[in-house]
């Protein structure tokens, strides 16, 4: 039996739900329904059609692309109850969020806490109305797992840091408007030496090179930094306080590449499904093929205990309050999972699904390929499987160092 | 660890205190020793009916406290942590299956004595040393069952057999044309084949044509219950002696090699976790049971499998011996592996659910 106060909050919630539906009727085109969003992303480029533009600026301007951020600042200024009710809309209408990206998955969330008022009101308003690509200045050359190795320099020259350096590994750096980027601003601490720093990638002496992947895409850059001068108001939180900064930014990566129910609408329709329109089926309606019957199903029952370990570990950091500390977990085992299912998809389709380009495959067939061979990147970046093994083992289960 | 309510955090916590406190596993070696087929404590038993455990899924109106199958879960779960012994696990599903497919007058009869601890019952349901409930030849003819029903758990302490033949599940009480052979196996609890012949059967008429597969959902999703509170203990206690053992002057916690098998099953066991809760939480909120109980099952026959194989392997030598206890973990552990659903079945399921 429900107390008035739950009734009360059931009609609230039923009335936004009656406002997103009628907002998203008078708002979402026809033409977008079903189409992925691109543009959120961090690999597309940015050429948008009016349909596209007027989506954004639609959703922008409600704030409900980055729904519980504060309203001051853009925001939706929402619940996570009024958040899902946005997601669940959408998904009914085959429309989608078309607000994403870094700024929004990475860099929004750290500098909402570790900004001053100045940089938040410079920056999220635009984030949440989708104006402005973000990239991420953290890897180097030298500088990858063992990231805080990094070597770009930040020289204190009074109004303004001058840097110089190479970053790489920059996720859409040639599209890009700005980059959040960690530096060292002192040579004698490895770890206390590093600040956070906003970068324009307009600036003279910024400059972008495409690294082409084994995928045949070029979504990572290589990024030069020559003599590029950086305001001093550009620094997040204190000089020296870039590590800490930097790997609460790296949380919210890891929980934004593996968990939060996002790789659920990317993975697509079950293996078993696929399966059954490639290969044969006994009277039964059974795959004749047991091994790779065997092997989907087990596939299927691990992917499922994973989606259900991101819906618990949300529902739990939510009872808590604050990042879970699980996310190290989330982002090993959900990586792993969606290169174990490229290689599935590949078992059940034969050559068939290892096509590269032409006549003879359809446009799913070539992505899956795409994707297959982009995929393995996912544990590599975002701190590789190794370096997770390393947090859980360390933070979460306190095994020590050497000695 | 889910989201609880308060009254399933006291629940949780009363279960967790009394194990670790009067139920550690010198209680388990202490029925061991004793030899008696039966292989529980009676005293223990007697308190878990004090407690309430034993009604935890009966409704009120018959003595239970109807706290639903994730609070049932949460109890087991800290009991499997200390290899607690006793019916408690079989007695909760064969109650579940009375309570599913019973008359007023046979929920009446039992369900009140089920819920105090005064009677214990078991599911008798395979007849062969793999589970396969398609495989039957128990039948009844005029009131009267006959068949033999291989490795029942806890049967020598049962007063009640919810016993699957051909055409249903029936209610049998132990006494004439029921006989008993032990088998010992190397969990060292309770197990018999057991032979009815002729013993009088009182069929559950209700629950409809699923009420086979719906009870033994439920003993999947319950037994799994029981398997994540082992899997976190050996997991426990293993990253424990790692902490404090040394060798080449260093604690072994801190080799990087052992570090990432550690994450690797620290990562295991919250998957594990996350099926089976979501199988109870499956069970309370009366969707989706069969999928859930599928994956809850397939995940803890995965991961304890490997877990108790680890917590072998971390310890070393010590590990091998009976003074200690991670290998107790290892026997029980196939046991319920084996029950109800090995992982092949359960893949087979799966995928006779997934339309492939």
């Amino acid at each position: 039996m429900a107390t008035q106060l739950e009734a009360e909050t059931r009609s609230d919630n039923d009335a936004f739900r009656e406002e997103v539906r009628q907002f998203i009727a008078d708002n979402f085109p026809a033409e977008l329904k079903g189409k992925a969003n691109a543009l959120a992303g961090v690999d597309g480029p940015t050429d948008e059609n009016a349909a596209q533009k007027a989506w954004r600026e639609a959703m922008g301007a409600k704030g409900w692309g980055t729904p519980t951020w504060p309203k001051e600042y853009g925001g939706g200024g929402l619940d996570k109850k009024q958040a899902r009710i946005i997601d669940e809309e959408l998904a009914r209408a085959g429309a989608y969020n078309p607000i994403g990206g870094m700024g929004v998955m990475m860099f929004g969330p750290t500098l909402l806490e570790y900004g001053n008022e100045a940089q938040k009101r410079e920056h999220i308003p635009p984030i949440c109305r989708g104006e402005i690509r973000w990239c991420q200045g953290y890897s180097e050359p030298n500088a990858g797992s063992d990231l805080a190795n990094l070597q770009t320099f930040a020289e204190d020259k009074g109004d303004h840091y001058l840097v110089n350096g190479q970053k790489t590994w920059t996720s859409g750096g040639q599209w890009a408007d700005k980059c959040f980027a960690i530096v060292r601003t002192d040579k004698s601490d490895k770890h206390h030496g590093i600040s956070f720093m906003l970068i324009d990638m307009d600036s003279p002496g910024v400059e972008v090179r495409p690294i082409q992947m084994i995928s045949g895409m070029s979504p990572f850059c290589e990024t030069f930094f020559t003599d590029v001068k950086v305001p001093k108001e550009n620094l997040v939180g204190e000089e020296g306080q870039g590590w800490t900064i930097g790997k609460r930014l790296l949380q919210h990566e890891r929980t934004n590449i593996s968990g939060g129910g996002r790789l659920a609408g990317m993975m697509g329709a079950s293996l078993g499904d696929i399966a059954k329109k490639y290969c044969a089926t006994d009277g039964d309606g059974e795959l004749e093929d047991k091994v790779l019957r065997d092997k989907i199903a087990d596939f299927e029952i691990r992917w499922n205990s994973f989606l259900l370990t991101a819906r618990r570990a949300m529902e739990e950091s939510k009872a808590a309050g604050g990042v879970s500390e699980i996310s190290s977990v989330l982002k090993k085992i959900g990586t792993k999972m969606s290169q174990e299912r490229s290689e599935l998809l590949i078992d059940i389709r034969g050559l068939q699904g290892l096509g590269w380009e032409g006549d003879g495959f359809s446009t799913g067939e070539l992505e899956t390929v795409r994707a297959w061979l982009f995929g393995k990147a996912t544990t590599i970046y975002g701190g590789s499987t190794e370096i997770q093994n390393n947090i859980i083992a360390k933070r979460v289960l306190g095994m020590l160092d050497h000695q | 660890m889910a989201v609880l309510n308060e009254e399933q955090e006291m629940l949780r916590d009363m279960a967790r205190e009394w194990a670790v406190n009067e139920s550690p596993v010198t209680e388990f070696r202490k029925v061991r020793a004793s030899g008696a087929p039966e292989a529980f404590d009676r005293n223990a038993w007697s308190t878990m009916g004090q407690m309430g455990w034993t009604g935890v899924i009966i409704p009120e109106e018959h003595g239970g406290s109807d706290f639903g199958f994730m609070s049932a879960g949460l109890v087991i779960e800290e009991l499997g942590k200390t290899l607690t012994a006793s019916p408690l696990l079989m007695s909760t599903i064969a109650a579940t299956a009375i309570v599913l497919g019973g008359s007023d007058e046979q929920k009446a009869k039992w369900l009140p004595k089920l819920a105090s601890g005064e009677a214990i019952a078991t599911l008798a349901v395979d007849e062969g040393a793999s589970h396969d409930p398609a495989k039957i030849e128990t039948s009844v003819s005029g009131g009267k069952i006959s068949g033999t029903k291989a490795f029942v758990h806890e049967a020598h302490g049962a007063d009640l057999f919810v016993v699957a033949a051909k055409d249903g599940l029936y209610l049998v009480e132990k006494g004439d044309g029921v006989s008993l052979t032990t088998r010992k196996l190397t969990d060292q609890r309770s197990h018999a084949d057991v032979t009815f012949d002729g013993a009088t059967a009182d069929k559950l008429t209700g629950g409809g044509d699923s009420l086979l597969d719906d009870v033994l959902d439920r003993a999947r999703i319950l037994t799994a219950a029981e398997m994540l509170g082992m899997a976190q203990q050996v997991f426990d206690v293993t990253l424990d002696y790692l902490k404090q053992r040394v060798q080449f002057n260093q604690v072994l916690a801190s080799f990087q090699a052992l570090q990432h098998r550690m994450a690797d099953l620290f990562a295991d066991l919250a998957q594990m976790r996350s099926a089976v809760e979501a199988g109870l939480q499956a069970v309370d909120s009366g969707f989706g049971v069969a999928r859930a109980a599928t994956i809850a099952k397939a995940e803890a026959n995965r991961v304890l499998h490997t877990m108790s194989n680890q917590g072998i392997q971390l310890h070393g030598g010590i590990g091998m011996t009976d003074e200690y206890d991670v290998g107790f973990y290892l026997k029980r552990a196939r046991v319920l592996e084996a029950s109800f659903g090995s992982t092949g079945w359960l893949k087979h399921r799966f995928a006779k659910l997934g339309g492939y």
